[in-house]
C-alpha cells in the first residue's frame, strides 16, 4: 500500500487529514472496522466502494457528525476526534453531503449566508467570496432570491458546493456529487473539482463513478465492508482493472 | 319576525365594541406570551412549562426596576434583559444536558422549574400582590366609559415587539442561523453554526418576551406569584390552536380566542367566559389537530 | 420436525427450478411517484425453490420492488401473481398470510423480549388463536415451529437470551429466523449482510445456503460475493427496469451491466 511517487513534498509533510484505525458504530451495527487514510494539502483523493461499505460514514466521522468508538482523526496535525461539527467547519472542513441537504426554505442567498456570516469576514471579503462563487455558478446568481427547495437537482448540488466554499475551507468532503445527476452534469462536476483543486483546496471525493474519480484524483482508496482494501495512485489503474471489477463491479 | 327584531335590538352594540377593544388588547398580550412559547417549541422542540413563571418573574422585576428607576419604560427594558439572561442560564443548566433525549425529559424538567420558581417567588416576595401604576394615566371616552389610553398602548407595543421579532428572524444573521437550525440541525452545524448557542439564544429570547408581557400586564391586575398560571394555560391553548411553531398562527389564534372570550363575557360572567377557549381547543383538536393555521415546516 | 442439517442446494448455475410454474410473477409492474417512474413495466418471474438476487445501482428500484411484493407500497400499474393467485395491492398483513415473509434492512426485532419469544410471536401469527386463556406453552405445534426456526438460524442455544444482548450479526440472523417462523413460501431478504464484518457475512451466507433447501428466496444485496456464491440467477435493475437477467456467470460477463455499475 505505498503512496504515489508524485509529489515528494506532499509525502513528507504532515497530511492535512489523517484518519487512523477508526471504528464507527450506528447503534450495534459496526460500520467502520478500522479505516485509515490520509489526504495531503491541496490533494484530490478518491474514495471508491459499493453501497453500504462505509464511505459516507467515513466522511461523517471526519466531520464529527458521528463519533468513532476507536481510532483518531487529525486535521493539520491536530487531533480533532470528538470535536463538534460546528468547530470543525470553522476550522476549515467543508462538507457536501450525499443528498445535498440544502436549506429548502431559505433562499439561495440565505443558504450562502449560513457559511458567509461568520467572524473575520469583512465587507470586502464577503463581496470577493460571493463574486467568486457566482462566477463558478452563474445560475446561482440568477436564482439568488429563490427558495432552495425550488432549485433543480443539479442546481442544488451546485448550491451545496458553493455553500461549503463560503467557509473558505482547506478541504471539502464531497459525498457522491454526481448521484442522481444527468450525464452531462457529470463532466461539469469534474470541472468544478479541478477548479477547486487549482485554488489549493484539498478534496476527499466519495464516488461510485469510477472514470470521473480516476480522472479527478491523485490517489484512490477502495473500501469494502468497512475497511480500506486497496490504495494506489489513480494513474496506476484504469476502469478495466481486475481490482476495480472486484470491488466495484459485478 | 318580531322576535328577531327584538333580539337584534337587544344586542348591546356599544358593549360589543368595548369588548372588541378589550379582546384585542388582551389578545395582543396573549400573543406576545404565546409567540415566545411557540418560538421555543418550533425551534428547540421544547415544551416550556416554566413560561408562565418567566412572565411572572418579569412582572416582579418590572416592579422592582420601576421602584428603583421611577421610569416604567426603562423598567420594561431592564426586566426583559434580566429575565432574558436568566432564561439563558436556565437553559444551559437544565435543558442543554437533555438535548437529544426523550422529549418527556424536557417536559418534566420545565415543569419542575416552574414549581421551583413559583415557590421561590412566594418566598421572596410574599403572598401580597404588588401593584404597579400605569405609565400613562390619560383616558378617552368610549361610549359611556372612560377608557385608559394605556391599554391601547399595550396592544400597539405588543404588536411592535412581535413585528420586531419577525423582522429579526427574517433579515438578521441570527435569524438566518435560527431558521437554518430549525430546518436541519445537523447541516447547520456542518456550516459552522453553533447550534447549542442558538438554542440558548432562542430560549433567552422567549423568556425576554414573556417577561415583557408580564411587565406590560402588571398595571392591569397586580403582580403575585401565581399570575403565570392562568396566562400559560391560555398561551398553550393559543399555541395548539395556532399551530405549534407557527408564529403568525399564534398571533391570529390569540386575538381570535380573546375576542370570543370578550364577547362571551357580555352574556356570561367572566369565569364562565373562559370556557370559550377550551371549546375552541377541543374543536381544533377534533377537526384540525395540527392547528387552524398550520403550515408545513 | 427439526430442520435438516446443511444439504447441498445444488450448484448455483444449474438453472434449477426452470421447469415448474413460477411461484411469483409480475406483469407490467409499475410504480410512479408523481413524474418519476420508480418501476417501469417490470415483467419478473421467479421459480419455486430458486434463489434469486435483485441487484442494481442506487435508485434502480430494488426497495420499491420489494415494497410492492410485500404490500407496503401499492403499485400504480400492472399485476403481481403469487402461487397462482393475484395479490396486487393487498395489504401487507394479508400478503404475509399468503406466504411471503420479509426481513428488513434495519433490524426490526423486539429488543426487550427473549430470542425465543421474538420468534414465537411470528410463529403464532399463522394460527388464529382465539383461545386466550391457555398458557402459550401449551400450543405444541407453535413451539415446534419456533424451535425449528431457531435451529435453522443457529440461535437455538441462545433461545432465552434477551434479543438486545445479541451481537449485530446474531440480531440480523434472528430477523431471518422471525421470517422463517411464519413458514413462508417466499422469503424476501433485504440486505441481510448490511453492516456485517467479513466473518459475520460468511456465517450468514452459510445460513442462507442451509435454509435455501426448501424455500424460494429473493435477496437484495450489495455484497457481490454473497450474490455470486448463493444465487441461481440474478436480476439486474436499472432506472426501474430490468437491464439483464441470467446466471451469475452470465451477469459477470455482461459488459452493459459492468458499464452501469462503474458509470463508464
Amino acid at each position: 500500500m505505498s503512496t504515489a511517487n508524485g509529489d515528494a513534498a506532499a509525502e513528507s509533510a504532515t497530511p492535512l487529514v489523517r484518519v487512523d484505525d477508526v471504528h464507527t458504530y450506528y447503534g450495534k451495527s459496526h460500520i467502520l472496522h478500522g479505516v485509515s487514510l490520509t489526504v495531503g494539502r491541496g490533494e484530490v483523493v478518491g474514495l471508491l466502494g459499493r453501497n453500504g461499505v462505509g464511505k459516507s460514514t467515513t466522511l461523517k466521522t471526519i466531520m464529527g457528525l458521528v463519533q468513532p468508538s476507536r481510532g483518531t482523526v487529525a486535521f493539520g496535525g491536530n487531533a480533532i476526534t470528538g470535536l463538534p461539527p460546528h468547530k470543525l467547519a470553522r476550522m476549515g472542513i467543508g462538507y457536501v453531503p450525499e443528498d445535498r441537504r440544502i436549506f429548502r426554505l431559505l433562499t439561495v442567498m440565505e443558504n450562502l449566508r449560513t457559511g458567509l456570516d461568520r467572524a473575520g469576514v469583512g465587507e470586502d471579503k464577503r463581496k470577493a467570496l460571493l463574486d467568486k462563487v457566482f462566477a463558478y455558478f452563474p445560475v446561482l446568481a440568477e436564482r439568488r432570491s429563490q427558495a432552495g427547495g425550488t432549485l433543480s437537482g443539479g442546481e442544488q448540488q451546485m448550491l451545496a458546493i458553493a455553500r461549503a466554499m463560503m467557509l473558505e475551507p482547506r478541504i471539502i468532503l464531497l459525498d457522491e456529487p454526481t448521484e442522481g445527476l444527468m450525464p452531462r452534469m457529470v463532466s461539469q462536476i469534474g470541472q468544478i473539482i479541478e477548479a477547486l483543486h487549482d485554488e489549493g483546496i484539498a478534496i476527499l471525493l466519495v464516488e461510485q463513478n469510477v472514470p470521473l474519480t480516476l480522472q479527478a484524483s491523485k490517489r484512490v482508496y477502495i473500501m469494502e465492508k468497512g475497511l480500506v482494501r486497496h490504495h494506489c495512485a489513480a494513474s496506476e489503474i484504469d476502469v478495466n482493472d481486475a481490482v476495480i471489477k472486484q470491488y466495484l463491479g459485478v | 319576525m318580531g322576535a328577531i327584531v327584538e333580539f337584534l335590538h337587544s344586542i348591546p352594540i356599544d358593549l360589543l365594541i368595548i369588548q372588541t377593544v378589550n379582546g384585542i388588547v388582551t389578545g395582543m398580550i396573549l400573543a406576545l406570551v404565546a409567540s415566545g412559547l411557540t418560538l421555543i417549541f418550533g425551534i428547540m422542540d421544547v415544551v416550556n412549562f416554566a413560561h408562565g413563571e418567566l412572565f411572572m418573574l418579569g412582572a416582579y422585576m418590572g416592579v422592582i426596576a420601576f421602584a428603583v428607576t421611577g421610569n416604567f419604560w426603562l423598567a420594561l427594558v431592564l426586566a426583559a434583559l434580566i429575565i432574558g439572561l436568566f432564561g439563558a442560564a436556565l437553559q444551559i443548566v437544565t435543558l442543554r444536558p437533555l438535548i437529544g433525549r426523550d422529549p418527556l425529559n424536557t417536559i418534566l424538567a420545565t415543569f419542575g422549574v416552574s414549581l421551583v420558581l413559583q415557590n421561590y417567588a412566594l418566598w421572596q416576595f410574599g403572598p401580597v400582590a404588588r401593584k404597579m401604576s400605569e405609565p400613562i394615566g390619560a383616558e378617552f371616552t368610549l361610549f359611556y366609559l372612560q377608557y385608559p389610553w394605556y391599554r391601547i398602548v399595550i396592544a400597539v407595543l405588543s404588536g411592535a415587539i412581535i413585528g420586531a421579532l419577525w423582522l429579526f428572524l427574517k433579515f438578521s444573521k441570527f435569524g438566518v442561523w435560527i431558521r437554518a437550525t430549525t430546518q436541519d440541525r445537523v447541516m447547520a452545524q456542518a456550516m459552522g453554526i453553533p447550534v447549542p448557542l442558538v438554542y440558548t439564544g432562542v430560549f433567552a429570547l422567549g423568556a425576554a418576551m414573556a417577561a415583557a408581557s408580564g411587565v406590560l400586564f402588571a398595571p392591569f391586575g397586580g403582580v403575585d406569584s401565581s399570575m403565570g398560571l392562568q396566562w400559560v394555560l391560555e398561551a398553550f391553548i393559543v399555541v395548539v390552536v395556532g399551530g405549534m411553531g407557527n408564529l403568525a398562527g399564534s398571533i391570529v389564534a390569540a386575538i381570535f380566542i380573546s375576542l370570543l372570550e370578550a364577547y362571551a363575557a357580555v352574556w356570561l360572567n367572566p369565569s364562565q367566559a373562559v370556557i370559550v377557549s377550551f371549546v375552541v381547543l377541543i374543536l381544533t383538536l377534533l377537526f384540525r389537530p395540527t392547528g387552524l393555521f398550520a403550515t408545513p415546516k | 420436525m427439526s430442520a435438516a442439517a446443511a444439504i447441498d442446494t445444488g450448484s448455483p448455475a444449474d438453472g434449477r427450478g426452470a421447469l415448474s410454474s413460477p411461484l411469483l410473477k409480475t406483469e407490467l409492474l409499475s410504480v410512479r411517484f408523481g413524474g418519476l417512474a420508480a418501476l417501469s413495466e417490470v415483467n419478473f418471474q421467479v421459480a419455486r425453490d430458486e434463489v434469486r438476487a435483485v441487484i442494481g445501482p442506487n435508485g434502480a428500484g430494488k426497495s420499491t420492488f420489494f415494497n410492492c411484493l410485500t404490500g407496503v407500497l401499492r403499485p400504480t400499474g400492472g399485476r403481481i401473481m403469487f402461487d397462482g393467485e393475484e395479490i396486487t395491492g393487498l395489504r401487507s398483513n394479508l400478503i404475509s398470510q399468503k406466504g411471503i415473509a420479509r426481513s428488513y434492512q434495519i433490524t426490526n426485532i423486539l429488543p426487550n423480549a427473549s430470542v425465543l419469544e421474538n420468534v414465537r410471536i411470528a410463529a403464532q401469527s399463522r394460527r388464529h388463536a382465539w383461545n386466550m386463556f391457555s398458557h402459550h406453552d401449551t400450543f405444541a405445534d407453535i413451539n415446534e415451529k419456533t424451535e425449528a426456526a431457531l435451529q435453522a438460524v443457529g440461535l437455538l442455544g441462545k433461545a432465552h437470551e434477551l434479543a438486545a444482548n445479541l451481537s449485530h450479526g446474531e440480531q440480523r440472523n434472528l430477523e431471518i429466523g422471525i421470517a422463517l417462523a411464519t413458514e413462508p413460501k417466499l422469503l424476501c431478504l433485504d440486505e441481510p449482510t448490511a453492516g456485517m464484518s467479513a466473518a459475520e457475512t460468511g456465517e450468514t451466507k452459510e445460513l442462507i445456503r442451509r435454509i435455501a433447501k426448501k424455500l424460494t428466496i429473493l435477496i437484495v444485496e450489495h455484497d457481490m460475493e454473497v450474490v455470486m456464491e448463493l444465487c441461481h440467477r440474478i436480476t439486474v435493475l436499472h432506472y426501474g427496469q430490468i437491464l439483464a437477467e441470467g446466471t451469475p456467470q452470465e451477469i459477470q460477463d455482461n459488459p452493459r451491466v459492468q458499464e452501469v455499475y462503474l458509470k463508464t
